[in-house]
């Protein structure tokens, strides 16, 4: 999956507990400026790491049962879940260079 | 930027915020060669304010956010060169100036710095481990997670009072704490903070613990006067008390004040012969997207001046 994929509340057990790969899922909202400024790095970086890590996406406002359930009170905030754990969550707008040393790490 | 990016230029500007961009603006227009180096997504820090209401030209306000598109706009199409990368060292000394980044090393003539500030931290016990949890330091993206919850704002100027306003659209009650008896933010915004009901003001308060083991909880407080210390207990908690520059990858190459921000002349020039500054990064700015814009543009007029020499 070279693109960062939508996923729900509904779609959140299969697409992201259960993946075989690493899943980095950004949680955002259409009103967050940052999480938009945020959301072109993603993509490269979905490029980059094709294969690797799936890249997902989940709007708080629309999903709000799991921002709940991952006590998401402040975005962008990227949790990168392996084997159905949360591994590593980094909040705040990142620089790419910062976000790579993150996936690196969760890689290795 | 592709494979190919050039190595040289006349003139490197380090920040993609008003200053950095309006410097490229006047930089690219003078036909000298100029790169701009910025770390994260260009516009600076007025790309978080909902709207700015003072920058001349726009009668109705404009989003921060539009307003740094469109200046970056405007330098793409005077041919600026812009590259997301973030600097490692830097060797300012000479006529030639070595910029090394995460995408390379670059040399030029003259540089612009003007690579800003960002939002001071408390200092206080569980800030750090709270951040995302309740502690933000940014309301306008996390604003609408405290919907009918009561939150506290700390500090007392115009970032205070803004977030302050904003957050009593989403809060049950929002709880303004500054370590002083009066605001220092403008009179406009203090005078809409006090004709919002939501908004209430606890004066000469200072934060000295934020409790809470998943989510803030409570704020420790201690009134400055009395000595009194109280409780309040709040979902959340946001910090605008102050800005700190971001310089440390200047220390040992530039001469900074004891807060760390750079002294310049009325030109910009800074005590190195060819290196300007120009925005918040600069001792005594005025911290307004519209100055920084300013000194960017005479920055730019003397790293002009500067060249033909």
């Amino acid at each position: 999956m070279s693109k960062p994929i939508e996923v729900s509340d509904a779609s959140f057990a299969k697409q992201v507990l259960e993946s075989k790969i690493p899943v980095l899922v950004d949680f955002w909202a259409p009103w967050c400026r940052p999480c938009l400024m945020a959301a072109p790095v993603l993509e490269e970086l979905a490029k980059e790491y094709a294969n690797k890590i799936t890249f997902a996406k989940l709007d708080v406002d629309q999903n709000a049962q799991t921002a709940a359930k991952y006590n998401i009170m402040a975005i962008p905030n990227l949790i990168i879940f392996k084997e159905g754990k949360p591994a590593s969550q980094i909040v705040g707008y990142k620089p790419k260079e910062e976000l790579k040393r993150d996936l690196d790490a969760v890689l290795k | 930027m592709t494979a190919k990016t050039k190595k040289e230029y006349d003139v490197i500007i380090i920040g993609g915020g008003p200053a950095g961009l309006s410097a490229g603006i006047y930089t690219s227009r003078a036909r000298l060669s100029s790169l701009l180096i910025e770390r994260g997504a260009l516009g600076g820090q007025i790309t978080d304010a909902e709207l700015v209401e003072n920058y001349a030209g726009f009668a109705e306000g404009i989003s921060g956010a539009e307003l740094g598109q469109l200046m970056q706009q405007q330098a793409a199409k005077y041919g600026l060169n812009i590259v997301t990368a973030e600097v490692t060292s830097i060797e300012l000394k000479g006529d030639k100036k070595a910029v090394k980044t995460t995408k390379g090393d670059f040399t030029a003539k003259a540089v612009i710095i003007a690579s800003g500030s960002e939002r001071s931290k408390l200092g206080t016990p569980g800030e750090r481990e709270l951040t995302g949890k309740g502690v933000s330091y940014c309301a306008t993206c996390d604003g609408p997670f405290f919907k009918e919850k009561p939150v506290a704002v700390v500090g007392g100027g115009d970032v205070a009072i803004t977030e302050a306003l904003h957050l009593a659209k989403f809060s049950s009650k929002v709880i303004l704490i500054h370590r002083r008896d009066r605001l220092r933010a403008t009179r406009i915004l203090e005078e809409r903070a006090r004709a919002e009901p939501r908004i209430k003001f606890l004066w000469n308060t200072v934060v000295e613990k934020i409790e809470g083991e998943d989510m803030v909880k409570r704020l420790n407080l201690r009134q400055v006067k009395t000595g009194k210390k109280s409780n309040l207990d709040v979902a959340g908690v946001f910090i605008a008390t102050g800005f700190k520059p971001n310089t440390d990858y200047l220390k040992g190459f530039l001469p900074l004040d004891k807060a760390g921000f750079i002294i310049t002349n009325d030109r910009m020039e800074t005590k190195i012969p060819g290196v300007f500054a120009a925005g918040d990064i600069r001792l005594n700015s005025a911290r307004q997207a519209i100055t920084a814009a300013g000194d960017g543009a005479t920055a730019a007029v003397n790293t002009e001046k500067f060249l033909a020499q």
